[in-house]
């Protein structure tokens, strides 16, 4: 993790994101001096409370946001300058953002009429991901007859066409209900899995971030708490506030709030222990 | 303008490509400006600070002083006033019932009423001025309540044309209240009475700010109908500068008018501006969900403002127009039949007009379809910039003072524009051409004026597209410019069947600048309206009836269709 340069991944070293800043006001710092590799094939899960920067890192990442420092690197190539169209990175937002414009087959094609890819591949490459994604033969249909699990279905056929080199989530599963969203999470952890895809999956939910990532990176006010894998995260939390924020009450601080959590958390703990 | 790493390590083409799209983007719409709004106007407001004297032209304050000493200033302000004052007063209370049953009860037929509703106000100033002269004259359907060449008759024309601001303003803002707040009210004791009077009232407060604004905008430089209904002893700032300009012949005197009215209107723009921020905020708390329920006539509630609005409906919107109509198809011998419509052919009574009335029908499609097509394309590209929202403080601040900018054709006079035309566009910019004469500058007057409605039409619907639609777009792999092309293209063309409506017919109508600028040859539709009925003889009156009606009814179906591709949507300012 030290010498990144010639890693194939993604690189963000010391990345600094500031909100707001003018020539007298520095701003507020969203993203304060963040440091993260992915390797290729891998996914990782950026975790943390709402407000922490995670997706503010997201977006600095997609060319989105400009850095106010430090740099992202992927497969050893400085991306400074490079704009977002160029970077071939895919992104889901939580909402979707489908185009209303089109239909579900025009939405998911749209990467790939960029991309200049013929009529008939298109429509081929379009049947299978929507195949992929559970949704055979939805091809025709109106963006405005979809349930909110099914756009958010079609928005991943649509960043998956391009065949992207790196995929940004942003909390792709919040705004679904409970049971879809477990559901979901086994679903996009296979479509990534089965693509071999890159991906950076930022969640504010610890038990979706488990489910979905390779490594989890817990993140809080701006900066990265530990990143480690799921069962090491929970062995050993590297301090208390990644012990809290995944609801495990550390043995001399009395009563973690969220009592469900941290009967869960606390079960995960002691088969860890057991392990 | 796309923002994103300031230190560029590796300069592309494709930024340099954006910065001189952009930069095209905002330089063409503000050279248009400058040629043909500031520069014009700057001029004929300077003519009333300086006199020409043998030395050259000296700063000389002497014209201001005498035309304020004169009684006949001061009566023409106070009645500009007066008649704005009462013009917006009265539309908003008619309105608010108004808006109450169209937008907040559900009655078989109220698409119908609505579109009835919004005719008036694309109605040509001359058509609504011959429509209720011919509705107060002798013999006129209120001919016994002398009501021509008043006050009252005035007030009631301009209430005619802007109910349906307040209307569409404040209903479209009203159908999307949640009704939820009013029913805890109720349900804490307020009385429907009280709990309208201290939840939906203070709600709605910014939409009836920024419509009284927008009414009295339109009261205070009203032109055609004053100078049709006013007759010698009632005007406005806006027919004195014309009497003065072409009756007399005094342009010192109407430049100095020309001042005292941009003081009037700049200070309602500036409270119009503030009520419209608010009521952009205001939108922000009202939901998506469009909750209108049954007409209850059993019910007080709905029954009061029901029959206020039949009223209003059936006495002062369709009654003008059924009497136009009505009136038209009197032959000038007093018979019935379609002798006027047949006189449409003709030059009119003793040669009254240079050219016959289709000949000017067809220069008003022709000026009205190039003054829409300039008005689209620059009012188009300055709602693309302006809905734009740029990362850099001080961008951001540009493109807000380029909005602004844009709204000021809506503020000075159009009579004031023509007029400003007359004294500038001899050389524009030195050029040896004399724009006077090449029939250009008609057009061009016309699309000043449409400008501002294309913009207020089409930003609305270019802001509620979600940014993050174009950055899903982006990391999709498009280039800003596919972005524009296959997000923002698509989503805007769908309020530029309106805005194009919108510009054209406004255009057909236009009054103001266009009895300047147009030659006996080219005049149009409205133009040869004013004439004829500047003419003696029933003949040429029974024609102006005909032309008026066949005016109302082409702006009137040009709207119904720009409105059906609006669809049922917010936002819109008129």
């Amino acid at each position: 993790m030290e010498q990144a340069r010639e890693t194939a991944g993604l690189a963000v070293r010391d990345a600094v994101v500031r909100y707001g800043a003018t020539r007298r006001r520095p701003g507020s710092v969203a993203v304060d001096g963040v440091s993260l590799d992915v390797a290729a094939g891998e996914i990782v899960a950026l975790l943390g409370p709402s407000g922490c920067g995670k997706s503010s890192l997201l977006r600095a990442v997609a060319g989105l946001e400009p850095l106010a420092s430090g740099t992202v690197a992927f497969d050893g190539d400085d991306l400074a300058g490079v704009p977002v169209h160029r970077r071939n990175f895919g992104l889901l937002f939580q909402d979707g953002q489908l185009f209303p414009h089109r239909d579900v087959g025009r939405n998911v094609a749209y990467g790939l009429e960029t991309q200049g890819v013929p009529r008939a591949e298109r429509a081929a490459r379009v049947a299978a991901l929507l195949a992929d994604v559970g949704l055979a033969g939805y091809e025709g249909r109106s963006v405005a007859t979809l349930s909110g699990g099914e756009k958010q279905r079609v928005a991943l056929a649509r960043a998956l066409a391009p065949r992207p080199r790196l995929l940004l989530l942003d909390e792709p599963l919040s705004a679904l209900d409970r049971r879809l969203r477990e559901r979901l999470a086994v679903d996009v952890r296979d479509a990534l899995r089965a693509t071999g895809t890159t991906a950076v999956f930022v969640t504010h939910d610890h038990d979706e971030a488990f489910t979905v990532a390779d490594r989890v990176a817990v993140m809080d006010a701006g900066r990265l708490l530990q990143v480690d894998a799921p069962d090491v995260l929970l062995c050993a939390p590297a301090n208390t506030r990644v012990a809290e924020f995944l609801g495990l009450a550390a043995p001399d601080a009395p009563g973690a709030r969220d009592t469900s959590r941290a009967r869960t958390a606390a079960a995960a703990t002691s088969t860890g222990h057991d392990l | 303008m796309d923002g994103h790493g300031r230190r560029l390590r590796r300069p592309t083409t494709p930024r340099w490509g954006a910065w001189l799209g952009w930069g095209a983007a905002v330089a063409l719409p503000l050279g248009f400006l400058a040629v043909f709004f500031a520069w014009p106007v700057v001029s004929l407001v300077l003519q009333g600070f300086f006199a020409e004297t043998p030395t050259g032209r000296e700063l000389d304050l002497s014209g201001f002083a005498e035309v304020l000493s004169q009684d006949r200033t001061w009566r023409i302000v106070g009645q500009t006033l007066a008649q704005a004052l009462t013009g917006t007063v009265l539309s908003v209370l008619l309105g608010l019932p108004g808006a109450y049953v169209l937008y907040r009860c559900r009655f078989p037929g109220r698409t119908l009423v609505r579109g009835l509703v919004t005719v008036p106000f694309v109605l040509p100033s001359v058509v609504v001025g011959v429509a209720f002269r011919a509705l107060f004259a002798p013999g006129g359907v209120l001919g016994w309540a002398g009501l021509e060449e008043s006050f009252a008759g005035i007030v009631l024309a301009l209430v005619f044309f802007n109910y349906a601001v307040v209307v569409r303003t404040v209903g479209g803002m009203w159908e999307r209240l949640d009704p939820r707040a009013e029913q805890a009210a109720r349900a804490l004791g307020a009385t429907p009475w009280r709990a309208f009077r201290t939840v939906t009232l203070p709600a709605l407060g910014p939409a009836i700010a920024s419509a009284a604004a927008v009414v009295f905008l339109f009261c205070a430089t009203a032109f055609g109908v004053v100078l049709v209904l006013g007759g010698l002893r009632y005007g406005t700032i806006e027919t004195e500068i014309w009497t003065r300009t072409t009756q007399f012949l005094d342009l010192r005197s109407a430049a100095v008018l020309s001042v005292l009215q941009l003081v009037v209107v700049g200070a309602a723009l500036l409270v119009s501006s503030r009520a419209r921020a608010r009521r952009e905020r205001a939108l922000h708390l009202t939901s998506d969900r469009v909750s209108a329920h049954r007409l209850r006539l059993r019910d007080g509630a709905d029954l009061a403002p029901a029959l206020v609005t039949l009223v209003v409906v059936a006495g002062l919107l369709v009654l003008p127009m059924a009497g136009l109509v009505t009136r038209s198809l009197r032959a000038p011998d007093g018979s019935w039949g379609l002798d006027n419509y047949v006189a449409l052919g003709t030059t009119g009574g003793r040669n009254a007009l240079t050219v016959t009335v289709w000949e000017a029908l067809g220069n008003s499609l022709r000026t009205a379809a190039w003054a829409a097509l300039i008005a689209v394309v620059v009012g188009g590209l300055v709602a693309l910039v302006v809905s734009r929202r740029p990362r850099r403080a001080g961008l951001r601040h540009a493109v807000g003072a380029l909005d602004a900018a844009f709204m000021l054709p809506l503020g000075v006079s159009a009579v004031t524009v023509g007029f400003g035309f007359l004294i500038t566009l001899d050389r524009p910019l030195g050029l040896d051409v004399d724009l006077r004469t090449s029939g250009a500058l008609v057009p061009i007057a016309q699309a000043v004026v449409a400008i501002p409605l294309v913009v207020r039409t089409m930003l609305p619907v270019l802001r509620a597209i979600d940014p993050r639609l174009r950055e899903a777009a982006a990391t999709l792999g498009a280039a800003p410019g596919r972005v524009l092309r296959t997000v923002d293209g698509p989503l805007g063309t769908r309020s530029l069947g309106l805005a194009i409506g919108f510009a054209f017919a406004v255009s057909l109508g236009e009054f103001g600048a266009t009895s300047f600028l147009a030659r006996p040859d080219t005049a149009t539709l409205p133009v040869v309206i004013y004439r004829l009925i500047g003419r003696p003889g029933a003949e040429n009156y029974g024609m102006a009836l005909a032309a008026s009606v066949v005016l109302a009814l082409l702006t009137a179906t040009v709207m119904m269709v720009a409105e059906r591709l609006r669809g049922d949507r917010p936002g819109g300012e008129f």
